[in-house]
């Protein structure tokens, strides 16, 4: 077992390598010389400056000792200076990610605590009503487009109904809570002001909605399809020939079974649902990573695009590697002694 | 046996029905048969005959869309038939227990042996999980399962096909039921673990007193176990009676013809070809008006165009056949042939016997295929398998040469290395005087005319996408023996002529054909090329009794009219004994015995081949009861990791210290008869 | 005796029906939208372009089916040469992956070793990133246009289907007729192209159906962000985009998602359409 967690370890560490070698080289290969976009049309017809400046980030060194410094760099969790807001990036993502993290985490719950037992359900209950209630939700979850749900939503519950409230993550009026986590839900609990924790509660409602829509049509699409593959194997047969209770056989026997293909599913759709809140954000006004990744890609923001892939893709790795070890706890046949 | 007393289980006039949208598919059509209490009943039918159908409608385990349409079913006074979810629940496992076919995917994986077996006690609220666990480990314990108490914790992918059986069986009677059904639980696994398995049963039938109701399409499984056999066919039983009485003097032709066609290990065959019967099982969506069995009976008289009740024969025995009403019994075969008028009149017993040429057409020594095990781990130590583990043989041109062994012996591969779809890790093959151990596809390509293959999976070994014709003409283009598509097209007509298929085949695909007749194209394109050398990898084994035997008697027959040689492998002792010349044993990729087919069986020298003649069940219980079982101790061990010595030594039952200690050669105990054993023919 | 009613025996046209009835209605829409672009001009009423802004955001009307955008243009024509861009990339993307990756794929498979392994580990590097926020990096990087939107998306969309044909080359390379194949003594290009990319191209076509959907959606949505199509070329997931922020001009925004929305929804339909007849033992209905 100890084996399987290092060697799944190094290939992790190997691959989140070569994810940042893959950046540096699109970031070195583009048109574009990032003199210039980083000292600006003035600065960069004084040969005399932009010399230094090579000099200074390096960038009179051959490729390959230039990927050493970045790697260096990235170590000492300097991610470079971000050119449209002149910060350090790594103060930027710190400001941005809890808000896209609080989003994605709770459109997450929601995806996996309706999409799970309505798949299942479907299952047992095939071709009922209920079934094809599921099969009729993951359709439309899978085939709408995230941006055009978020403004459905917005025009009815906020715009025609005013049952929600509307865009950002709290009101006007209300008084932000001291940053402790960057997570809204978290700091008002925390501090007790349970005023603001409705106010931001409510304000997830319909982004966390929109956002699982998807998420929860393949989780529904994937349990149901592993449950009735589950179903149907010999060992449920055999549960029943024991005379064990339906209830018992799905929950006990064919639901682990069903659980790893779903397990895959999830941890991807949780990396995806970070990566993916960009379109959500940006109809909501919500202050998160993903609209701060699209400004920088409008913006050729380089050293931001770059920290932020990077960051995306260790996220996504690291939740890969989550995904094995919980298969190989799932699933004894992945680790044999 | 049979009491005077109240039948345990009385089914009456049982149908179960497929009702598909094009209409129900009768499995099982009006089905009655009694169990007594203690008692053991033997179902036999070929694939179709409803027998395992008829099993899960007693446990109403059926799956959509089947459901019983009509009849009862009486256990203990209640109609299974007609109970409610709950009540049906409370009976099965408690009362009725059943196994099944797969061991390998009768048990949930990701669940513990421990857990699995807890709960079927669990189930009906008999036991306490503590009361349960000490009881799983108890009863495995009684089922042969070592260190019970370690081995209940393990996930079931640690365990071997026959310990799962075990597993299975301890679970089935976990409940103490009234009644076991086991559904074909040996089918899956090796003779040998077979053997271990039906002991098994036997004796806990014997002492603790559960009926058991045994299915299977052996009929020497069912002669050794049970007191009393069904015979089905086309979803009805069409013959009952005594193992004694039924297997030696069958009363119904489907019976007479499952008795004839396979061929016995006990028995010299004076003629290769075997009796089968004609044709195809009728369709079960429309079952003909008559006997059902007439299209196909070699004594069909005009009242068969009636539908025949069973009704008794004899005392204790019951038939469904107009023919032996009158209690007379079913004349030999010989008679039948005769009257069959079989196609080629074959001299018995000619040449094939004796191998005359000196030169061999196939050299093997020292012949090595080792696979790389995959990794697990990233910095694991790259082990391999080594599947073929240093093999000599010699093929004479004419003769059949039979190689048997249990799964993982390395037949296969043994296969696949002189036909070289493999390349060998060391040793030689010499095919018609040339080398082609390490010789490119491209210089192997013109000897392939001469060497071809017949595979195991008719459903796997045709290309679904591509047509008869297309398989069969492919072949005769690419080595240019058909010049034009016109050529093409006559040999394939002849191909088709010569393995017995209508020539309208070539525009059809594979799936619009039964097991057999693919196996029967598979054999034409073999052919195609015109070869002389042709390796058959188990061509039988996935195919039903009578099948089985028209396969055989058309091999037979190509050999006589082209003089093939053959490497035929199985796993089936009889079928071997009964078609090759010489037979090579083999065992964890070794051979441990090699011979003349008639001297092996009456004298066979190494212990493996001794124990393993004894594990093939004859369908005679008389015969079966004079025969001497020598049992084989555990399971075969893993190819990885080879026992040192001998490698049979850790299951042979006179194994002594030398034998760990020094490999034994393989040398010539007697005429043509070499053994690799320390001690040759102790074991008798 | 028969207690239990049998149930009537369904005509084959009704089995059809039940099996592939979706199936047919995701293709019809697919049809008609195909035809809705080709023939965008002739069955216009207004050009897709003509800014009038007397008219601008007219609720749907008798002259303006679904009314009027921002600048005055029509909505219900917009649409319809919306379907020109979406199908049109949809088509490049997933056509041109499928090939490249299902290529190379089938080849690494079937030759192994280390072609095999560094193809494998490849695609996993591409997995490394999601799909949105790389084809964001490289759109950003090579400029912004349909053109280089496509290109970015190709860089992300290959790999799946160089891992599917993979596996299924490994699945149908130990079959038995692969064997038998190599025993009759064809070469490794007769089989892998003749032999098994016949029977990989079943489960291959269920992917594309159901991915041309899905790479409609992602440039839909990488055009709503601003980094696909540039306007004034009518695009659906732009369109959405200049209608955001107009909740109570509903009608800008909710038709051109529509047209998604309907779009995704028949290549899905057919995609669960062909696996079924693919797999008659399907384990749907």
């Amino acid at each position: 077992m100890i084996r399987y967690v290092v060697s799944r370890l190094v290939v992790s560490v190997a691959m989140v390598l070569l994810a940042t070698l893959v950046i540096f080289l699109i970031a070195n290969t583009v048109p574009g010389d990032p003199v210039l976009t980083a000292l600006g049309d003035m600065a960069a017809s004084d040969p005399a400056q932009v010399a230094e400046f090579r000099a200074r980030w390096g960038l009179d060194l051959p490729l390959w000792q230039q990927y050493w410094l970045f790697l260096q760099r990235l170590v000492h969790g300097d991610l470079g200076v971000s050119i449209s807001s002149r910060r350090p990036v790594l103060q930027d993502i710190i400001d941005y990610a809890p808000a896209t993290l609080e989003l994605a985490t709770v459109a997450f719950i929601l995806s996996i605590l309706v999409g799970l037992p309505l798949g299942v359900l479907a299952a047992v209950r095939r071709d009922t009503v209920i079934d094809h209630i599921a099969r009729a939700v993951s359709l439309v979850g899978v085939s709408a487009p995230t941006f055009w749900l978020a403004f459905i939503a917005l025009a009815i519950f906020y715009g025609q109904l005013n049952w929600a409230p509307g865009p950002g993550r709290l009101d006007a009026v209300s008084f932000p809570p001291d940053r402790i986590t960057g997570l809204l839900l978290i700091d008002t609990a925390l501090q007790g002001d349970w005023e603001t924790f409705h106010d931001a509660a409510a304000h997830l409602v319909l982004p966390s909605f929109v956002l699982a829509a998807a998420t929860l049509g393949l989780i529904t699409r994937t349990t149901r399809a592993a449950m009735l593959e589950a179903l149907s194997q010999d060992y449920v047969r055999v549960a029943k020939a024991k005379g064990l209770r339906g209830r018992r056989i799905v929950v006990g026997h064919a639901l682990p079974n069903a659980m790893l293909p779903v397990v895959t599913l999830g941890g991807l759709a949780y990396a995806n649902l970070l990566a993916g809140a960009v379109m959500t954000e940006t109809v909501f006004s919500w202050p998160g990573l993903g609209r701060y990744t699209f400004r920088s890609a409008v913006t050729v923001d380089f050293p931001a695009i770059m920290a932020v892939t990077a960051i995306v893709a260790a996220i996504f790795v690291l939740v890969n590697f989550l995904v094995d070890m919980s298969y190989a706890l799932l699933d004894p046949r992945v680790v044999k002694k | 046996m049979p009491t005077a007393a109240e039948p345990l289980l009385q089914v009456r006039d049982l149908r179960t029905w497929f009702l598909t949208d094009s209409g129900p598919v009768r499995a099982v059509d009006g089905v009655s048969f009694d169990v007594h209490a203690g008692e053991t009943l033997g179902v036999v039918g070929e694939s179709g005959s409803g027998k395992s159908v008829c099993a899960k409608s007693i446990m109403r385990l059926l799956d959509e869309p089947a459901r019983i349409v009509g009849g009862s079913i009486l256990f203990k006074g209640r109609d299974l038939a007609h109970l409610d979810d709950e009540a049906i629940r409370e009976v099965r496992g408690r009362e009725i227990a059943m196994v099944f076919q797969d061991p390998m995917t009768s048990l949930n994986p990701v669940l513990r042996i421990a857990r699995q077996l807890i709960e079927a006690m669990t189930a009906h609220g008999r036991f306490t999980v503590a009361a349960a666990r000490s009881r799983a480990i108890d009863l495995l314990r009684r089922m042969g399962v070592a260190s019970a108490d370690r081995t209940v914790n393990s996930f079931p992918h640690q365990f071997s096909g026959g310990m799962r059986q075990r597993v299975m069986l301890a679970m089935g009677f976990s409940n103490e039921p009234s009644l076991l059904i086991a559904d074909e639980p040996t089918t899956a696994l090796d003779v040998t673990i077979q053997a271990q398995i039906l002991d098994l049963l036997r004796g806990l039938n014997r002492d603790l007193g559960t009926a058991v109701i045994l299915i299977s399409h052996d009929l020497g499984v069912i002669a050794n176990i049970c007191q009393r056999v069904l015979v089905m066919y086309a979803g009805e039983v069409v013959e009952e009676g005594a193992p004694e009485e039924l297997l030696t003097d069958p009363r119904h032709p489907y019976t007479w013809a499952l008795l004839h066609a396979a061929p016995r290990i006990d028995a010299e065959a004076e003629d290769r070809r075997l009796i089968t019967i004609e044709g195809q099982p009728p369709d079960p969506r429309a079952w003909p008006s008559g006997c059902r069995f007439r299209a196909r009976c070699p004594f069909a008289i005009e009242k068969c165009a009636e539908h025949p009740e069973l009704l008794p024969v004899a005392a204790g025995r019951a038939a469904r056949c107009w023919v032996t009403q009158a209690g007379g019994a079913l004349h030999s075969p010989e008679r039948a042939r005769a009257g069959g008028g079989a196609g080629v009149a074959a001299p018995v017993d000619s040449s094939a016997a004796v191998p005359m040429l000196e030169v061999p057409i196939l050299e093997v020594s020292g012949l090595h295929k080792n696979f790389p095990v995959p990794k697990e781990a990233f910095f694991e130590r790259q082990r391999v398998l080594r599947a073929v583990d240093g093999v000599d043989l010699q093929v004479f041109a004419g003769e059949t040469v039979g190689l048997v062994g249990e799964s993982g012996c390395g037949k296969s591969t043994l296969a696949r290395l002189v036909t070289r779809l493999h390349e060998p890790t060391d040793g030689k093959i010499i095919f018609a005087g040339t080398d082609i151990t390490h010789a490119s596809q491209a210089a192997i390509r013109p000897l392939r005319r001469r060497m071809q293959m017949i595979f195991q999976d008719p459903y796997a070994s045709l290309n679904p996408r591509m047509t008869i014709g297309e398989i069969l003409a492919g072949p005769l283009i690419l080595h240019g023996i058909a010049g034009d598509a016109a050529a093409a097209a006559t040999r394939v007509d002849e191909l088709l002529d010569l393995v017995g298929l209508p020539r309208q085949s070539v525009r059809r695909f594979p799936h619009e054909f039964s097991g057999g007749q693919r196996q029967r194209i598979s054999i034409a394109r073999a052919l195609a090329v015109g070869p002389d050398f042709v390796v058959a990898d188990e061509p039988i084994s996935a195919l039903d009794v009578n099948i089985q035997a028209q396969i055989i008697n058309l091999m037979v027959d190509l050999q006589e009219r082209m003089g093939l040689t053959y490497l035929f492998i199985a796993h089936d002792l009889a079928v071997v004994r009964h078609v090759c010349d010489r037979i090579a044993v083999l065992y964890l990729g070794k051979i441990m015995e090699v011979g003349p087919a008639a001297s092996l069986f009456a004298r066979p020298l190494h212990p493996y081949t001794r124990t393993l003649i004894s594990a093939a069940p004859v369908p005679d219980p008389r015969v079966e009861r004079t025969r001497r079982h020598v049992p084989m101790k555990g399971e075969p061990p893993s190819a990885l990791n080879p026992p040192s010595g001998c490698r049979f030594r850790t299951r042979c039952p006179i194994a002594e210290e030398v034998c760990a200690l020094q490999e034994p050669p393989l040398l010539e105990a007697a005429p043509g008869q070499r053994v690799a054993c320390h001690f040759p023919g102790r074991l008798s | 005796m028969s207690d239990i009613a049998l149930p009537a025996i369904a005509s084959p046209r009704t089995r059809w029906l039940r099996r592939y009835g979706l199936a047919s209605f995701g293709a019809v829409i697919i049809v008609a939208w195909v035809l809705a672009a080709i023939f965008a001009p002739w069955i216009t009423p207004y050009d897709p372009n003509f800014v009038d802004v007397a008219m601008r955001l007219r609720p749907p009307s008798a002259s303006n089916w679904l009314g009027t955008d921002a600048l005055g243009r029509d909505v219900a024509t917009r649409v319809i040469y919306g379907a020109r861009v979406s199908l049109t990339v949809g088509m490049v993307v997933v056509l041109v992956g499928a090939l490249f990756g299902t290529l190379l794929g089938a080849v690494a498979a079937y030759a192994r070793g280390w072609a095999e392994e560094g193809l494998m580990r490849l695609t996993d590097l591409v997995f490394c990133f999601p799909p949105i926020i790389l084809a964001m990096a490289i759109a950003a990087a090579l400029g912004i246009g349909t053109v280089n939107t496509v290109i970015a998306m190709l860089v992300v969309w290959w790999p799946k289907f160089a891992r599917l044909s993979r596996s299924l080359v490994i699945s149908q390379r130990s079959m038995e007729y692969v064997e038998a194949a190599q025993s009759i003594g064809f070469g490794p290009a007769h089989i892998l192209l003749r032999q098994i990319i016949p029977n990989a191209v079943g489960p291959l076509v269920v992917l594309v159906t159901l991915d041309l959907g899905n790479a409609i959606l992602v440039f839909a949505g990488l055009s709503f962000l601003g980094l696909g199509t540039v306007p004034p070329t009518p695009e659906w997931g732009s369109m959405v985009g200049e209608g955001r922020e107009l909740v109570q001009q509903w009608w800008v925004a909710t038709f051109p998602g529509l047209a998604i929305l309907t779009v995704v929804m028949a290549f899905n339909f057919m995609g669960d359409g062909f696996r079924d007849w693919l797999d008659p033992h399907a384990n749907r209905r």
